[in-house]
This record gives C-alpha cells, structure tokens and sequence, in this order.
C-alpha cells in the first residue's frame, strides 16, 4: 500500500460521505411527502395525534426534523420505532436483522463466485466440447431463474421432500437452516461469474503474452495459474460489486420464503407501516452497504491490476 | 566457411489448418537449414507461412493447426556429458518439447512487444521465470541473471526496472525485455518473428544491432521473420524467400540481392522504396497471393507471373541448384536448361547496379 492508494482511498471516502449526505436528505424529503403517518390507529381523536406528534418531534418544519435527525445520527441515534417494535431502538432492532442479511449475502456470495470461477475455467480450458455446453446451460438457467424460484425448489426438495435441511430459518441452527437460501441466491452469482471467466479466460489464453509464456517453456499448469487466472480474474472483480448488490437488495422474497427476519423483510414492513425511522435506516444502510462494497472494489481492482494502481507512465 | 554445423534443419514440412472454410494448406514443403553461429532469413508477403514454420519449430502452433508431414531436426549438445543428440521435434511430445526444447535451447522474440508482456506481472519476475522454472535456480541467483541480462539488452537502472510492470516501459525497452527473457535460459536458437515492425525506425536500429551484438557475444544462431527486405540486408547470412507456403529462392545475402534467379523476388526487390531512382511509381507485385484452402495447382506465383512458362501452370517447379554456387537454389522452370533465356526486368537491374555501386562492389 503506497502514497497514491491512500489518497485515492481517502478521496474516494470523501466522495462517499457527500453521496450519504444526499441520499439520506433525499430519503427524509421523499418519506415525509407520503401521505398518513405513523399513527394510524382511528380511536386517536386530532389532540392526542398532536400530542404525540410533538413527542417525537414530528410537528416541527421539516428542515428543523432532518437537521435534528442528521444530529443524532452523527452520534449513532437512528431514533426509534414508531410502529413494528414500539420504542425499541432503531440500531438494534435494524443490526440484528442487518447481521443476518449480511451473512447470507457474504454467504452466497463467496460460494456462486468459487463455484463460478472453477465452473468459468473449466468451460474456457474445454471450450467448444460438451464440458463448456453444460457450463452454458448452467449459466443460462441460472441467469434467467430468479432467486426465489430455486428458493422454492430447494425447499420443496430439499426441506420438505428429502427433509436434508429445515425449510425455515431458525436462529438455534443459523447453518444448516442457512443452507438453502444462500444455495439459492448464489446460482445468479455462479451463473455471472462463470460467463464472465469463460469469456475473460478465452481471450488472455489466446494474448500475446501467454503465447510468449508457452514459449518459454513453461507447464499447462503454471501457464494457467500463474498468467492466465489473474490477467481474468481482473474484468471479473468488476462485476463483483454489482453482484454482491443485487444479492444484499434481492434477498426480499428468498428472506420471505424461507423466513429469514432480515433487512429486507424489515424494510418492506416499515414502508407499509409508515414506520419513518425504520425505513430511513434501512434505506440508508443499503446505501452504505453499497458504497462499501464498490468502494472495497474498486481498491481490490487496483491491487490486482498494477496499471491501475500505478497508473499510466512512472 | 569452413565447418559449418547445420543445428536445424526443416525438411519437407506440410502443415495444415482446419477452419471453418475447410482445410488450408499454410506450409506446403518448406525446406530450411540453419547453421550454427549464422544468421538466416525468412522473407515474404503476408499469410506467406513464414510464422507458423517458426511456430512449428518451437511447437506453439494454434490448436487447429496439424504437421501433416516432414522433419525438423534439431541437433544439440548435452549440457554436462557434451553428449551429442539430433531429434525431429515433430515427434517430440507436448511435455517434452516444453521441458527440453523450448525457451531452454530455442527462445522466441515476438513482433509486438506491446502486447507480448504479462501485463500483471514485474518484468523482474518474467525474466527470472524461466531460469527458475527450468534450471531450478534460487531466486537470488535468478535475480542476479536477470540484472545482468536487463544491463546486456542495454537497459539503464536495471535495478530499479526488475519492479517495474510492463505498462512502465516505452516499447522499444520491452522489447529488449522480451530479449532477455528469450535469453534467459541461454538457447543455441533463437527466431526473431518481425522483432521490429512494431517499432518505430530509430529504436528498430537499435534492436536489430543489439541482437546482432548478443548473437556473436553468445555464439547464437538466429532465424529472423521479416517482410523488410532492408532488415534482412543488415542482419542475415542467408536469405529464404517464401511464397504461399513454399521457398522459392534461396541464397547468401549477395546471391539473392545482387544475382536474384526468381521472379517472385524480381517482383519484391522491385519492391522496395529506393531514393536513386526517378520513377513516380512505386513497383507492386499484380494480384494477390492464392487462397490455400484450395489445391494449387502448378507454380502458385504462376498467375502473377509475367514471365510464367506453360509447364508453370502444370508442374511445380523443384528447387533447382544456381549454376556457379553451392548455397543459391531457385523454385522456378526458368532455371531448367531448356527453358528460354529469361532476363530480369531492366528496371531492376539498373537499381542492383546502383546497390553495388554503393556497397562498393565493382
């Protein structure tokens, strides 16, 4: 890690705080001109609404309420929950759901790009033999099912049918009960990343430089892992971030089906239940989650590829 | 010229490839001899073959490509026992060729070096490669070579330039890097595949002298790929002119510039951007070169051959011997005895007079 890469880093950063700033006045602004609020109970006559509209400060300008929100959230007060959990603090009730969806998505995501990677090599090194046909066929279904339809499946089969693994998450058995949805979001991910290696590997295995590597002398093995994987894997770092997005984002249903208490599931409640703090910090840990991962990325991409990192000339 | 050793000689080669238009007969009895310590050329248009004999040689033909028949021999000596040992490396297997012969006796200089660099790795590393790979040096003795090898290629702070990634160099110094790794297991063959067309004209002087200078400090023999006859001028001892596939002239530098026998090299000396003379009009060589996914039939330079015989058109033409010299051969029935008095064009003629004059002959 040298000069330039911490201060690329540190502009990125800056870059991030300024994109939060506004996402989350947009957020504030967008959620305050829904219609109704958080109190939606018809025996509260006009004086106790106000009354509790007040309480929590909901009666002021609305610039005075985002100035106030911005406040406290700069000291880690999120605030609390009007409606799903009357009370409770935001930062806990959001974390604990926020960790099991983070898992998962770690989860799924690891395990589609592993699988993705070796199923991308295996199809490049066969090309144009049945092996690299399978590898397309695997690709395209999993690309073109979405997640909750091999949630689904998996249940069906393997929870209710074969009985290999509980069909609804339970926190005593946060594994095994975590098998079949991360299987599940992970197919889009082994679908993408083997398409993407496929493609990558073919075209550096035909460059310049692994003809003069073959010219050397050197093995089918060392040709490979050594020149070949990394000189791929570069273009594949790319389409991590987006991925590992639309895993964190798409989780709603498959959290649905399987019954996973997570951050999508929360979410969407909140937004039905007009619950402002609650959606504004799930919004907004959405928003963070993304800018990390692309953020994380990005730095990745630079230590693997050194023009990047070391930029063009000396 | 006394006690040449012919280290590689090419007899008969035919490859050919699949594609998706059929099959295309790239080399079609290619015949080639290198001695040891000499330089030959191999010179022609364009999809001529002059690559893929190269790449046969050092096996790292494209996958649809097959050696349908012919030798090439290759002669070395074994490094600890001096054990003398010839083998036909059409027959060597994919492993050995990797274990034995390339990169360790035959090393390979590519045309682009902007491209022929791992872009993802020090050139440090692609140089001490090799070495480590092949001879199992430790990485201090591997860098150590390398340093060395970066200094003998003319490069400055070679130190410094070990860390550096290919993206870092100008071209002309990555193709002294491409040098060096060819270099680095000390090869007694080393093939030049248009080591100078991507560069521009002043680094191109400086790579073929450096290449000149490391071949008689290392004693190599060099097989140089080129389409500039003004290269193969400077470098070569020998010259093997190819078209569609085949050799159709060969001979020592004087032989095939000053006293060339067939008209497809008439056609490419005629060729040549040259200052002396007045003509507007730059010489070309009419049509084109024969599609080789059909079968030739005849003398392939037939069809673009003012000169052409009858029998041209039947027979192909062997290679026959130049009255007068042992090293000068010519593929064409103008060099039959009974074939009709052919002289080359005037126009020719009159520029290899001025060549003459100013290489200070006669």
């Amino acid at each position: 890690m040298n000069k330039g890469m911490m201060k690329y880093i540190g502009k990125r950063l800056a870059i991030s705080a300024a994109t939060l700033f506004v996402i989350i006045l947009v957020l504030f602004l967008m959620l305050k001109l829904m219609p109704g609020t958080p109190f939606n109970d018809e025996k509260l006559t006009e004086a106790q609404l106000a009354v509790l509209m007040a309480k929590y400060g909901l009666d002021k300008p609305i610039m005075v309420q985002f100035w106030n929100y911005l406040r406290n959230m700069l000291t880690g007060d999120f605030g609390v929950s009007y409606v799903i959990n009357k009370n409770m603090n935001i930062s806990q009730l959001v974390g604990s759901a926020m960790g099991i969806s983070f898992r998962l998505g770690v989860m799924a995501t690891i395990l589609g790009t592993v699988i993705g990677i070796l199923l991308g090599i295996v199809a490049a090194l066969n090309k144009n033999t049945w092996i690299d046909s399978v590898s397309t066929i695997i690709s395209v279904i999993g690309v073109s099912i979405p997640s909750f339809v091999f949630a689904l499946l998996l249940v069906y089969l393997l929870g209710a049918r074969w009985r290999l693994f509980p069909t609804q998450y339970s926190s005593s058995k946060p594994f095994t009960s975590s098998i079949i949805p991360v299987i599940a979001l992970s197919m889009s991910v082994i679908a993408n990343v083997a398409r993407f290696t496929r493609t990558e590997m073919i075209s550096v295995l035909g460059s310049d430089y692994m003809i003069l590597a073959k010219a050397k002398g050197l093995d089918q093995r060392t040709l490979i892992f050594k020149h070949a994987l990394r000189n791929s894997l570069i273009p594949v770092i790319t389409i991590l971030g987006p991925i590992m997005v639309n895993i964190m984002t798409g989780t709603m249903v498959v959290e649905k089906i399987c019954g996973i208490p997570g951050l999508g599931k929360l979410l969407i409640s909140s937004i039905q239940q007009n619950d402002y703090n609650v959606t504004l910090a799930c919004s907004f840990l959405y928003a963070v989650m993304y800018i990390i991962i692309v953020l994380v990325i990005d730095v990745l991409y630079g230590i693997i590829d050194p023009r990047i990192r070391l930029g063009k000339g000396d | 010229m006394a006690e040449r050793e012919k280290i590689l000689e090419i007899k008969d080669l035919r490859i050919s490839f699949k594609t998706t238009n059929g099959t295309v007969n790239a080399i079609r009895g290619v015949n080639l001899e290198l001695h040891k310590g000499e330089t030959i050329a191999i010179v022609g248009e364009s999809g001529s073959g002059k690559s893929v004999t190269t790449k046969a040689v050092m096996g790292i033909m494209a996958s649809n490509a097959t050696i349908d028949s012919g030798e090439i021999n290759y002669v070395w000596y074994d490094e600890d026992t001096g054990e003398r040992n010839e083998r036909d490396l059409t027959k060597m297997s994919e492993s050995e060729m990797g274990k034995i012969i390339r990169g360790r006796k035959i090393a390979m200089v590519f045309q682009d070096p902007m491209t022929s660099l791992n872009p993802t790795m020090t050139i440090g590393k692609q140089i001490m490669e090799p070495m480590i790979y092949h001879y199992g040096k430790s990485k201090e003795e591997a860098h150590a070579k390398a340093l060395e090898l970066l200094q003998l290629v003319g490069i400055t702070n070679a130190e410094d330039r070990m860390n550096n990634y290919p993206h870092q160099l100008s071209g002309g110094m990555r193709q002294r890097v491409v040098i060096a790794i060819a270099l680095s297991c000390d090869p007694y063959v080393l093939i030049c595949d248009e080591p100078t067309t991507a560069l521009d004209v002043t680094i191109q002087a400086k790579i073929l002298e450096l290449i000149k200078d490391i071949q008689s400090k290392k004693d190599l023999s060099v097989i140089y790929i080129t389409h500039d006859l003004g290269v193969v001028a400077k470098v070569a001892d020998f010259v093997n002119v190819m078209y569609a596939g085949k050799i159709v002239e060969r001979g020592t530098i004087e032989e095939v510039f000053y006293d060339p026998r067939h008209p497809y090299t008439w056609g490419l000396l005629s060729a040549m951007p040259d200052l002396s003379t007045n003509d507007p009009e730059l010489y070309t060589i009419p049509g084109a070169p024969p599609n080789l996914a059909y079968e030739i039939k005849g003398d392939a330079f037939a069809p673009r051959n003012q000169f052409a015989l009858n029998i041209d058109k039947r027979i192909d033409p062997p290679l026959f011997p130049v009255p007068g010299s042992d090293t000068h051969l010519c593929a064409s029935w103008l060099m039959h005895e009974k074939a009709p008095k052919v002289e080359m064009p005037e126009s020719l003629q009159r520029r290899i007079a001025n060549m003459k004059k100013e290489a200070g002959i006669e």
